[in-house]
């Protein structure tokens, strides 16, 4: 214990949590032992039988792991394996080892040489992805090798539920098989975040930390080791005060998971089995992933201004559709709720469609619908990715900044346009895709039954509906005490687009900042609120929230509350509660 | 002969997913099948020598087609891609 000191050494984060554990080392069996020897004539077409037969081999050994990886959670890893197969039986690859050995080589040396050319062409590879793709050579080289010369790599058997595998390099055979195994956590000398160990670990949910260059030779099979897949680390030799520390750490980690995944799967519903759902507003597709942590009923608000950032020239449709496609697919059968483009002028000059123009009153300017009407190819192009994303999954679409039914009109009639072409180019699109509308200008709040009557679904973007009903820049920290979701106009206005929405048969969702907060749960339910949109992080914070409350009460307290004409009143009714 | 130029529109690139599925697609064609990226050459039944161009996002590629199902092996390989390999 006295001469315990810590020995951190630094990688890539390629999974994150933290493990605790005993160190298994999976040695790599690099190339064996070669021997270079001539075969005699005679003995050649033997030699070449031989290297046929490890390769059959080699081919039910990837078949075998092939029907295994297919129910590893996540991603389809069988396009990996499809890929080693391919490589196994790549025809230039065995006419260049039977040359070898037509030349006299035994096989191992040949299939070695050939093997060592193909990696050097890879090596000088500028790109590093394509680089690291070299690791899927040298497996199925390894493979061939090891049954050329009647050896198998040692099988985990003394694997238990407390080993970290540490190993210089993880094929992804052996990922596939210590899983079965159960154990707590990678480390690894070489790879990458895209090499495939990393990838399975993320799907397995386990710690892992790659690129640490010499933790293999590091320790050895028994040690302690601590691998902190949030910080890309690893410590040997960990001493008392820091396993404590761990320790700790992994226990609320625990807790959090446990309580996420408790709450995970149960609906949202007060006690008095009223049932609202509880959705998730995204940025960026990787996002994706959080929501179905989090236990959100899928996406309530797809933000799409990500498409347009870093960088200099206008998003093609192709790109809108590989965006949004992946997230629909992630998240299916659930449904995603996107937002067409909510970009201010501003962003737009860097895109190369408008000049830099200054706009006094940005906020009252050219944003939102109003650009995507003035600029309508930009807009077309997104309609059709997201329109052809809509093969791959339930997608609603939803128009920001809407503020009156003729503009609203002007949109549907683009979007119809824009059904007819691809159905004339018979392009695959959800014909029943429900379109809605964000309710943040007051004049659509005004006429809310209107609109209501024109579309499948609104959702009420608190923020920007607060910052226009009450004429308050939340920014501007001279009036930003003014900023009050608790305003009875507020108020009054969600009520009168939840009735005016529940007249006309549809649901009426809620996806600004005060969605979010807690404090303000009890009103929305009260006020009739479907859906609620909110960070994915904030998902379990709102359930458990809804999970607490009586619709009764919540209802009761709410018809006081639209009594009420000060928001301080309101304050005093909310407090009592 | 036949030939045909396609951009690589998939953000990580011809990497090994669809390098495998555009290898099982060809080999359903009896033509054979070269690709040409600036100096190299390669075997489109060559899932290595498709790995090794490196084919990242934009890249222009020249398809070469010679065969009896020249016309439809390529036709194939264009729908590959514009499907970005049936992903």
């Amino acid at each position: 214990m006295l001469n315990k000191k810590d020995i951190i050494l630094k990688g890539v984060a390629a999974s994150s949590g933290i493990a605790i554990g005993r160190v298994f080392l999976f040695e790599d069996d690099n190339y064996f032992c070669l021997i270079s020897k001539e075969i005699p004539k005679n003995a050649r077409a033997a030699e070449k039988e031989h290297l046929d037969d490890a390769i059959e081999r080699t081919e039910s050994e990837l078949k075998v792991v092939y029907g295994k990886i297919n129910d590893v959670p996540g991603e389809n890893y069988t396009h990996i394996v499809d890929a080693h197969l391919l490589i196994l039986h790549n025809p230039a690859m065995k006419a260049n080892i039977y040359k070898l050995i037509d030349a006299g080589a035994n096989a191992e040396y040949a299939v070695y040489k050939v093997m060592e050319q193909i990696i050097h062409s890879f090596e000088i590879i500028e790109n590093d992805y394509f680089k690291e793709r070299k690791a899927d050579i040298q497996d199925v080289g390894k493979k061939i090798l090891a049954n050329l010369l009647g050896k198998q790599r040692k099988t985990p058997l003394s694997l238990n539920k407390d080993s970290i595998v540490v190993s210089h390099n993880l094929t992804l055979a052996d990922t596939v098989t210590i899983r079965e195994k159960s154990v707590k956590g990678f480390a690894t000398d070489i790879g990458g975040k895209t090499s495939h160990m990393a990838i399975i670990a993320q799907g397995l949910a386990l710690p892992a930390v790659v690129g640490l260059k010499t933790v293999s030779s590091q320790v050895r099979t028994g040690d302690i080791i601590i691998v902190d897949g949030n910080a890309g680390e690893v410590v040997l030799n960990p001493s008392f005060k820091t396993i404590v520390k761990y320790k700790k750490e992994c226990a609320a980690q625990a807790e959090k998971i446990k309580e996420l995944e408790n709450l995970k799967n149960l609906p949202a519903q007060t006690i008095d089995n009223h049932k609202v759902l509880i959705l998730a507003n995204i940025d960026t597709p990787d996002e994706a992933a959080s929501v179905l942590l989090n236990g959100a009923s899928g996406i309530g608000l797809c933000r799409t201004e990500f498409m347009y950032y870093n960088r200099d020239s206008m998003p093609s449709e192709q790109e809108h559709f590989e965006r949004y496609s992946s997230v629909v697919k992630a998240i299916s059968p659930l449904e995603t709720t996107i937002r067409t483009t909510d970009l201010g002028g501003d962003k737009l000059a860097k895109l190369g469609l408008l000049n830099e123009k200054k706009e006094k009153n940005p906020f009252l300017g050219l944003r939102a619908i109003r650009l995507c009407l003035k600029y309508a190819d930009m807009f077309i192009a997104q309609l059709r990715g997201i329109l052809k994303a809509s093969a791959y999954g339930k997608i609603r679409l939803m128009y920001p900044m809407i503020s009156g039914l003729d503009e609203l009109r002007e949109v549907n009639e683009i979007l119809e346009k824009t059904k007819q072409d691809l159905r004339s180019k018979c392009v695959k699109f959800d014909e029943e895709m429900e379109v809605g509308v964000m309710i943040e200008v007051p004049s659509a709040t005004v006429i809310i039954d209107d609109i209501a009557k024109e579309v499948d679904f609104v959702s009420i973007g608190t923020n920007d509906l607060i910052q226009y009903t009450l004429a308050v820049d939340r920014i501007n920290e001279d009036v930003a005490n003014l900023y009050n979701p608790l305003h009875p106009a507020i108020l009054r206005f969600i009520k009168q687009i939840v009735d005016a929405g529940h007249r006309a048969g549809i649901d009426v969702g809620i996806c600004g900042e005060m969605a979010g907060d807690a404090r303000y749960t009890a009103i929305l339910l009260g006020l009739g609120v479907d859906k609620f949109s909110v960070s994915p992080f904030q998902t379990p914070k709102i359930k458990r929230a809804i999970r607490s409350m009586y619709l009764a009460d919540a209802k009761k307290t709410t018809d006081e509350i639209l009594k009420c004409g000060d928001s301080e009143s309101i304050l005093k009714i909310i407090n009592k509660h | 002969m036949k030939e045909k130029i396609i951009v690589v529109t998939d953000k990580t690139g011809l990497h090994a997913r669809p390098a495998a599925v555009l290898v099982r697609t060809i080999c359903k064609y009896q033509s054979s099948v070269k690709i040409f990226k600036d100096d190299f050459k390669v075997d489109a039944r060559s899932i290595i020598g498709i790995m090794t161009l490196a084919a990242l996002h934009g890249s222009r590629l020249k398809f070469v087609a010679d065969g009896p199902d020249e016309n439809e092996v390529l036709t194939a390989i264009e729908e590959l891609f514009n499907s970005n390999f049936n992903k």
